[in-house]
């Protein structure tokens, strides 16, 4: 394996079980037919998911260090309303299940029900964000606003930008039901709502962990 | 209902003719010399009928050699600017002792320390790594271009245009007097009033946002794109360090991205994550960054690491030492970097244990690096060694990043953290890494692969030249910073009484005039070489009889890298290829599939520009006008399904047989 070769020792002979294809054939170096490498877009919106997600866990962190600090200003208890909260959370987690539908309707190469379903989903996504920005309203209005105390602070910031996240996520989905009708089900789109539903489920997984961290043990004095 | 006043206010914002420094005769000399300069260049890019080919050819590119060169001349650009800051300075150290105020008042002072700071890191460092792993990766791993070329290239003009915002601070408004992290509450609303603050953020957020992309871009390449045959262990040590360094930046980033967004909001809206009262916490922020921050410092050396592993294994004509202990150094140092952040504040307060176990894992961080630096040694130890400049820089970097690492591990120590905390020691044993670590590193990879990309080799005269002042220059500009940070001098000063130490300020001036020197010779090389170009000709694609893929390919490689995708049997691919007598093949080829350019990338960076100017000035109507473009924009790039084309196959066949006739005429 060893061998000098006149500029010092190197392995030049590496482990022929690897380098020989066939016994007795020559190495082959290069390939003789087009190579297509994997598409990594899936792994890429993965990954950019999960930076996104690291946004997230520093507003937690923040959320996690900060929210017991009222500076003499309302607590969670006071302020939040559970059943509005969870009624927001259903709305969200049902626009889950109904992007299901839609992935389960382009697997069947059906475009008017994919483009339904999403534009329901839509819907719930819409819902969601009018509860949400109808709870920030009220708390603006009774006094409770983001610079009130480093607690509303992190609350506003956490909650806000996930909210965020789902308006850009209607502003995609809208975009995606026009080139769904422009162009079809073809693979370029099949990825894009592929990557859509991700990131949908991805703001769901969150909800849940603003849900429980926030509002839930929020609530518990 | 607008009144004059209110109308104006929602143009301009903040912005007024006092935002002008017409009173500070530095920045007007500057400020006359860049205008000058600027409006001779475009008079000689439109007199050379320049635009179009610029257009076409670079700035509309998806190909990742090209965005890699551009990185890289954005790099040295700044480079200019920050040294440019360094040498300030340093003569005002050297000047401003017992009734002497310097030149540079206290105000101004603290911009440029700021501005020298975020421009080495954030647009130097960053740009030389990203555009060399650019570069070389793809080539390294035997692909026709990255994952996501179009992201590619939006990455780099994002990464620019945060670079315009910092320059634009110079000559409109000021940048940021708060040191290149804006800790809170000096970074606050009511300590930083102005637009510095915001110049910051908004620079940073905008630029963060390329380097994030690129991370993505380069992890997914490799991961997916390497040629047949490339298992992970067979992947070549710079290629492992890209790997590597991609996942610090995808892990880090959005971490910066976070915690600056907080720091806007607190400036914006009032809120209160980092203020005083309210229940704000400012510690909160200084560790969030250095959550970021430590992570940082490894996105720089660790390619560096990489630079130095190909560069010793070539000029020593043999295998890397040690290439698996390579790796899982490699790996190890990735991990550790995450659990060290609170080594840049023991003095926080957060106790003993705390502060031992941080100091603990800053320390195991030695050994990892440390078996690196072993196995570069016995890589060189009995190989045929060959002194050309990228391996004077490898060697040079040896003994200096020791020395560096060595004082880091001595500022590891609490006790004595607390004694060196915020000294000028610190300022040396950063400067120590940065330069003797990332800095050569980057100026030693630029001309091992200068030939790979350009087609002709840099002079050697002037790259020891360069070489050697920046060595012996860094020494006098920086040991004394370490002697000084010993007897207890802060960082940060403009002024001193104590006329002891004004010697050892000129003593550093003094190893920056010998940098000056260095960076001068560096250009200069570069112009030299390309006068030369002809007999600095590399003709044969392997000018340093290099080992792996990048060199098996033509120099500069055609736009599609590899006429045939490579297939991979050894981890020094090009080495085994040659030693088994390897055919070029002259035949058989097929059309190839490549993306296609797009101008989406640079309009988009535009319009973020004018966005983040917008905000930085209050202007809020441009800032909603901006934002609205920069939806639609992006938006109507994705009705663009049209990305793709094929080069035809006469074209492939063309550039080969012209690659064969040079081949055949070099002998």
């Amino acid at each position: 394996m060893w061998k000098r070769n006149g500029h010092g020792y190197s392995r030049t002979m590496v482990d022929t079980t690897h380098t020989q294809q066939a016994q007795g054939q020559p190495l082959q170096f290069y390939e003789t037919e087009e190579h297509h490498p994997q598409t990594g877009t899936m792994l890429g919106f993965w990954l950019y998911l999960m930076s996104d997600c690291l946004i997230f866990a520093s507003l937690f962190a923040t959320y996690g260090v900060l929210g017991r600090s009222y500076a003499g200003g309302p607590t969670g208890a006071e302020l939040f309303d559970l059943p509005l909260v969870a009624m927001n959370t259903a709305l969200l987690l049902l626009s889950s299940i109904t992007y299901g539908f839609a992935m389960l309707e382009m697997q069947k190469n059906r475009v008017r029900g994919t483009i339904g379903w999403l534009l329901i989903t839509g819907l719930f996504g819409i819902g969601f964000l009018s509860l949400e920005l109808y709870e920030f309203a009220h708390l603006i209005h009774e006094g409770a606003g983001p610079q009130t105390s480093a607690f509303l602070t992190s609350f506003f910031a956490l909650v806000g930008t996930h909210g965020l996240h789902v308006f850009f996520g209607i502003v995609w989905l809208v975009t995606l039901c026009f080139q769904l009708r422009k162009h079809g089900l073809i693979p370029e789109n099949k990825r894009r709502v592929a990557c859509l539903s991700m990131f949908w489920h991805f703001l769901d997984v969150v909800w849940i962990g603003v849900f429980t961290f926030v509002y839930l043990m929020g609530v518990l004095v | 209902m607008f009144d004059q006043i209110d109308l104006t206010k929602l143009i301009f914002g903040r912005l007024t003719w006092e935002a002008i420094p017409y009173h500070e005769p530095i920045l007007i000399a500057t400020f006359a010399a860049v205008v000058l300069g600027g409006i001779a260049m475009l008079a000689a890019l439109t007199y050379f009928r320049l635009w179009g080919y610029l257009w076409r050819e670079w700035f509309t590119s998806i190909d990742h050699k090209k965005i890699g060169i551009m990185y890289i001349i954005l790099a040295l650009v700044m480079l200019l600017r920050g040294f440019a800051d360094a040498i300030m300075m340093r003569i005002q150290q050297a000047w401003a002792f017992g009734d002497s105020a310097g030149y540079l008042p206290p105000d101004h002072y603290d911009q440029i320390f700021t501005a020298h700071g975020v421009i080495m890191i954030f647009f130097v460092a960053m740009p030389l790594v990203t555009g060399i792993m650019n570069y070389v990766v793809p080539l390294q791993i035997g692909a026709r271009d990255v994952a996501f070329p179009f992201l590619n290239n939006f990455s780099f003009w994002m990464t620019t245009s945060g670079a315009v915002l910092v320059m634009v601070s110079l000559f409109i408004g000021e940048f940021a007097k708060t040191g290149w992290l804006a800790y809170p509450p000096l970074a606050g609303i009511d300590k930083s009033p102005g637009v510095g603050v915001d110049y910051y953020i908004w620079a940073l957020q905008i630029a963060g946002v390329g380097t994030l992309l690129s991370g993505v871009n380069l992890l997914v390449t490799i991961v997916k794109m390497r040629a047949p045959g490339m298992t992970m262990m067979k992947m070549p040590v710079f290629t492992w360090t890209a790997l590597c360094t991609n996942v610090l930046i995808v892990a880090a980033f959005p971490v910066l991205t976070a915690v600056l967004a907080m720091l806007t909001l607190d400036r914006y809206l009032g809120t209160n994550f980092f203020t005083e009262d309210l229940g704000g916490n400012a510690m909160m922020y200084i560790n969030l960054i250095w959550i970021w921050g430590h992570p940082e410092v490894y996105i720089l050396i660790l390619p560096a690491f990489g630079v130095f592993s190909e560069i010793v294994s070539t000029y020593s004509g043999k295998r890397l030492f040690g290439y698996a202990s390579m790796v899982y150094a490699t790996v190890v140092i990735t991990v550790l970097s995450y659990l060290v952040w609170l080594h840049h504040f023991f003095t926080m307060g957060s106790g003993a244990s705390v502060n031992s176990f941080f100091g603990i894992t800053t320390m195991i961080i030695s050994i990892p690096t440390g078996a690196k630096v072993f196995n570069w040694l016995f890589t060189m130890y009995r190989g045929r060694i060959r002194f050309d400049v990228p391996m004077l820089w490898t060697v040079g970097f040896m003994v200096t990043f020791v020395i560096g690492g060595m004082t880091g591990v001595l500022l590891a120590v609490p006790p004595a953290d607390f004694v060196l905390h915020n000294s000028l020691f610190l300022i040396a044993h950063f400067h120590n890494v940065i330069i003797g670590g990332v800095l050569f590193g980057m100026l030693a990879a630029i001309t091992y692969w200068f030939p790979k990309a350009f087609g002709f080799k840099l002079d050697p005269f002037w790259g020891k030249v360069s070489f050697w002042f920046w060595l012996t220059g860094f020494y006098f500009a920086f040991m004394p910073l370490y002697v000084l940070g010993l007897m207890g001098v802060t960082r940060r000063m403009s002024q001193f009484d104590d006329p002891s130490l004004q010697i050892w300020f000129q003593v550093a001036a003094f190893g920056a005039v010998l940098i000056a020197i260095g960076i001068a010779a560096f250009l200069i090389q570069l112009v030299v070489s390309f006068m030369r170009r002809e007999s600095l000709r590399d003709e044969t694609g392997d000018p340093w009889d290099g080992r792996t893929l990048e060199w098996s390919t033509s120099s500069p490689p055609p736009a599609y890298n590899f006429a045939f995708t490579p297939r991979v049997h050894d981890l020094d691919a090009w080495w085994q290829m040659k030693q088994h007598g390897y055919k070029r093949p002259e035949s058989g080829f097929l059309p190839i599939h490549m993306p296609k350019n797009t101008g989406a990338g640079i309009i988009l960076a535009g319009i973020s520009t004018v966005l983040g100017f917008a905000l930085i000035w209050h202007m809020w109507l441009l800032a909603g006008v901006s934002f609205l473009g920069l939806l639609v924009v992006a938006i109507g790039h994705t009705f663009n399904y049209n990305r793709d084309y094929h080069i035809p196959v006469e074209e492939v066949v063309r550039v080969e047989a012209e690659r064969t006739r040079v081949l055949a005429n070099h002998g």
